[in-house]
């Protein structure tokens, strides 16, 4: 029954067997010892889960692990480099973008989506593109500033 | 006033950027479900499909028979444990037996019948699914005013009327009020059931030592310490043979106050099992099991003279309870009567509550606690008295507040508002939007058929929760601060903050207080057995109690430090600044490091004075704090489609003194989201037969980032007296403030429609059907 998985996650290969249905969020948290992407939801509503899949901003609550056979994964684990952390880390630190914390992860790895497509969004685009992500805590209103000042950090 | 307040070095004030976020931010960070352990297993509960049913039989061998499946409990393994408490005392309360698991009956969807135990969590899953339980399904009840109408099915058999309580409370002479009165103007205000929806679900994870008979528990809670007493008391356990951690925890906004089946039922089952047990909370099961907010019927008549001098204020209440008192449930409609009066002057008030039993999760503590459903009544009231009055209803406002030199003022419903200034929010508010040139706007777009609407809210708040007296379970809250040897400064609070920011809020005022770097300070949180007995963090009390406890722990902490200081300096006293007791009259210092390593090395000891820095303090705040404001808001309204859109969000927020105005900022635009949320979109949906229709995310109507209008925020500043810090709480104040300034916008952009009241949600649908009305 079981299928065996080769992937990178944050640019370290893995192999595993898996059960067909095992979704690919208890994958990275059951198997490859992720805590960065959560789950909320199970329904592909909140965007708590999710990571990035050859560099598109994906729910991993609605993927089978064995869908990500072959594929590279970028998870907010892997976000920072040689201990930096990524320009959006750092602007939702300082803009205040997180109050609890949970949807944080999901919510930065859509914002990079959004940034790596549009460098200079507009405040609509920004809320536009996190509208699959939930923040239960924030109001979003931080979390556009925080998007915005990433944005104008890497455009500077 | 602190000084810490004055001092232009302070970090009191400042902008400081969160030192809890690197670990959120990097996904390293501790959820419950992040835990893992050897051995752990995993736990799934099966849940009753009917909101009244009769269990006839329960099967549970096929799911023992499946591999991997450790054990299954039921209801007749746990009968002897429990009850789930109820904190709140009324007289004449009648409180339901809550058992663990259902025994014979179960009481509303998603009711606990039995827990699958498997090494795996998918095992687990599958098992639920085995398991065969026969019901036979009684009639149910889901709304409040149908269950006390005669011949309703009884949610209890043993109490037909379905009234857990009735509550009266009166103040000053309403009577007399309402005879004196030109106009008496009456309305039915609802607030819909809300579901906190915290976006962590709840989590617990227990792991029982049989060597030592002690028990660990992880659970999401705001409340550590008191959950551990609670749940001591349910299992029958030595309070001090448990520990009880809360990692980090993602929201509560009070639905995490409480005490739930399942932190009994992991507890227990991991100590029949002998392995660690971890149950977390599908986003379903959040939605039926843990407490739902709301849930009022009210019905208010507000007594004024012709001048709009408001005079006496009646209210019948109906609170939706649900089937079970969950920790503070039927408290909660008790807050609403003691806000009724906003922050008007007038002494006249008489409540009822009726307590209403439904087939239905139970109510209780959601952001702002009764005290939002109580603003929203008389905020509403106000405006539908100034339009009966023709009366502008900002004017009305001014008239009726609780004048600036009023305070302490004490209220008809036996408070005592700290300090205030209730004109200058609004004031300030309406100057930012120029209300005189919106108000000729509105007159021109009427004229060419557009829907505009000006609303406001003039919100008062208890905040600080609050005196012990007024609490079922001790209103203090405590702190210890620890130098190190090393110099280095650790603070345990007994608050539990789960996205506030306390550990960056408590830095800042350690900071200052010791003249130290606050890179230098570590606040820990969350873990009985590391932290002095605490109450917890809600009702906007973390930084108004929890602060001012770690302020007069400080305090102490100070004149110990200041005794070793002077004894390195051989002076008789010293100052603290710079990180350093310095001897002012000869400017000679010495670090706290070298301080700190005196106090412990103990070589030599100051007069009457113990090794180490270290103090303690357990702060009873003599009174709650009361922060107010207004918030404006402008609508227009699509004529064709119903369609609500917000042009402009002012809110104009007075928490006091403010520590971090990055934070602060922060509170206020998730409170306001949550109010939006409430006023426009959210509803738990049940149908008659008491099945949860908006019962998933995907059903259920959140604000999302392109729902939000821009939040326009600011604050005026008047110190409580209350605390040295002069700290009021704004962890709430979003919330209360923003619905009842949604609503009137809407109702006053249909005003000239005959339209006097919406109540929430303002579906499109409803305000379509409102404007369609008018036209007919």
């Amino acid at each position: 029954m079981k299928r065996t998985i080769a992937l990178s996650i944050n640019g370290k290969s893995h192999a595993d067997e898996v059960e067909p249905r095992l979704l690919l969020i208890h994958y990275l948290r059951e198997m490859a010892s992720l805590t960065g992407p959560h789950i909320a939801c199970e329904t592909s509503t909140c965007g708590a889960c999710t990571v990035m899949l050859d560099g598109k901003a994906v729910k991993s609550c609605t993927m089978f692990a064995v869908q990500a056979d072959g594929r590279k994964i970028l998870t907010i684990e892997g976000l920072a480099t040689n201990g930096k952390l990524d320009p959006l880390q750092e602007a939702f630190w300082n803009e205040h973008g997180l109050q609890c914390g949970f949807c944080t992860p999901g919510m930065i790895l859509t914002a990079k989506q959004l940034l790596n497509d549009n460098p200079n969004p507009t405040d609509e685009e920004i809320r536009k593109s996190i509208e699959g992500n939930l923040c239960r805590c924030t109001g979003y209103q931080h979390i556009v500033n925080a998007v915005k000042a990433a944005a104008a950090k890497a455009g500077a | 006033m602190a000084t810490t307040t004055t001092k232009p070095e302070t970090l009191f004030g400042k902008k400081i950027r969160r030192r809890e976020d690197p670990r959120l931010l990097t996904g390293t960070a501790t959820y419950v479900d992040d835990i893992k352990m050897p051995g752990m297993h995993h736990a799934c509960v099966v849940r009753s499909p009917h909101a009244a049913a009769r269990i006839k039989s329960l099967n549970v061998k096929p799911a023992l028979a499946r591999p991997g499946v450790a054990a299954v409990f039921t209801g007749a393994d746990v009968k002897d444990l429990g009850p789930i408490p109820c904190g709140a005392s009324l007289p004449g309360l009648r409180t339901p037996h809550h058992h663990i698991l259902a025994q014979d009956r179960v009481y509303l969807v998603g009711h606990p019948v039995a827990v699958v135990v498997a090494t795996d969590r998918y095992i687990a899953a599958d098992a639920v699914d085995l398991i065969e339980v026969d019901y036979e399904v009684l009639p149910a009840v889901s709304d409040p005013e149908k269950a006390l109408a005669p011949g309703a099915p009884a949610v209890h058999p043993q109490w037909p009327d379905n009234t857990a309580f009735t509550f009266h409370q009166e103040g000053g002479d309403i009577t007399g009020a309402f005879a004196q009165a030109d106009v008496v103007v009456k309305q039915r205000i609802t607030s819909q059931r809300l579901i906190p929806t915290s976006m962590e679900t709840r989590g617990v994870v227990a792991d029982w030592h049989a060597g030592d008979k002690s028990l660990t528990l992880w659970s999401s809670t705001q409340i550590p310490h008191l959950l551990r007493t609670l749940l001591a008391g349910i299992l029958g356990m030595p309070e001090n043979h448990l520990r009880v951690i809360t990692p980090e925890v993602g929201g509560g906004f009070g639905s995490k106050l409480n005490v739930y089946a399942e932190e009994a039922l992991m507890a227990f089952v991991s100590m029949r099992i002998g392995k660690p047990v971890k149950w977390v909370e599908s986003r379903r099961e959040n939605f039926l099991c843990t407490i739902h907010g709301r849930g009022h019927v009210d019905y208010f008549e507000l007594a004024a003279r012709r001048d709009g001098t408001m005079l006496g204020l009646r209210l019948k209440l109906i609170q939706d309870l649900g089937a079970y008192h969950q920790l503070l449930t039927p408290a909660i409609p008790t807050l609403s009567v003691l806000m009724m009066p906003g922050l008007y002057k007038f002494k006249n008030i008489s409540a009822d509550i009726v307590g209403v039993f439904t087939n239905c999760t139970p109510t209780d503590a959601y952001r702002g606690a009764g005290r939002p459903e109580a603003t929203h009544g008389i905020e509403r009231m106000v405006d539908i008295l100034a339009a009966e009055l023709k009366m502008d209803p900002a004017e009305l406002r001014r008239k009726n507040f609780v004048g600036k030199d009023e305070f302490p003022f004490q209220t008809a419903t036996g408070l005592a508002y700290d300090s205030g200034n209730y004109a200058l929010p609004l004031d300030t508010a309406l100057a930012e939007i120029d209300y005189p040139a919106l108000r000729r706007e509105q007159q021109q777009a009427r004229a060419s058929g557009k829907l505009m609407g000006i609303g406001l809210s003039t919100y008062g708040e208890i905040c600080a929760i609050g005196p012990s007296p007024a609490t079922p379970a001790g209103g203090w809250e405590s702190a210890t601060v620890k130098i190190e040897p090393s110099g280095k400064i650790t603070v345990m609070t007994g608050a539990s903050p789960h996205g506030q920011g306390e550990e960056t809020t408590f830095a800042q005022i350690v900071a200052d207080e010791l003249g130290v770097d606050i890179d230098d300070v570590v606040v820990l949180h969350g873990d009985t057995a590391v932290v002095q007995y605490g109450i917890g963090t809600f009702g906007s009390r973390g930084t108004a109690i929890g602060g001012t406890a770690l302020y007069y722990a400080l305090q102490e902490l100070k004149g110990k430090v200041k005794k070793f200081g002077a004894m390195l300096l051989e002076c008789d006293d010293v100052a603290l600044a710079g990180g350093k007791c310095v001897d002012e009259r000869t400017g000679k210092s010495v670090p706290f490091a070298q301080v700190a390593a005196a106090s412990y090395r103990a070589m030599k000891l100051p007069p009457n004075t113990q090794p180490g820095l270290v103090a303690t303090y357990f702060w009873e705040p003599p009174n709650f704090t009361f922060p107010f404001g207004a918030h404006v808001v402008i609508t227009d309204v699509d004529r064709e489609t119903g369609q609500v859109s917000i042009r402009r969000y002012v809110a104009v927020d007075d928490c006091g003194k403010i520590i971090n105005p990055l934070i602060v900022a922060g509170q206020v635009h998730g409170g306001v989201a949550q109010g939006l949320g409430q006023a426009l979109w959210e509803q738990a949906v049940y149908d008659e037969n008491g099945q949860l229709l908006s019962g998933e995310l995907t059903d259920y109507a959140l604000p999302r980032a392109h729902m939000m209008p821009w939040i326009e925020s600011s604050h005026t500043e008047t110190p409580s007296p209350v605390n040295p810090l002069g700290v009021k709480g704004v962890g709430e104040a979003g919330t209360i403030g923003c619905s009842p300034a949604v609503v009137n916008s809407v109702v006053d952009a249909l005003s000239h429609l005959g339209v006097r009241h919406i109540d929430m949600p303002l579906t499109p649908e409803k305000v379509w059907k409102l404007i369609q009305g008018a036209r007919a």
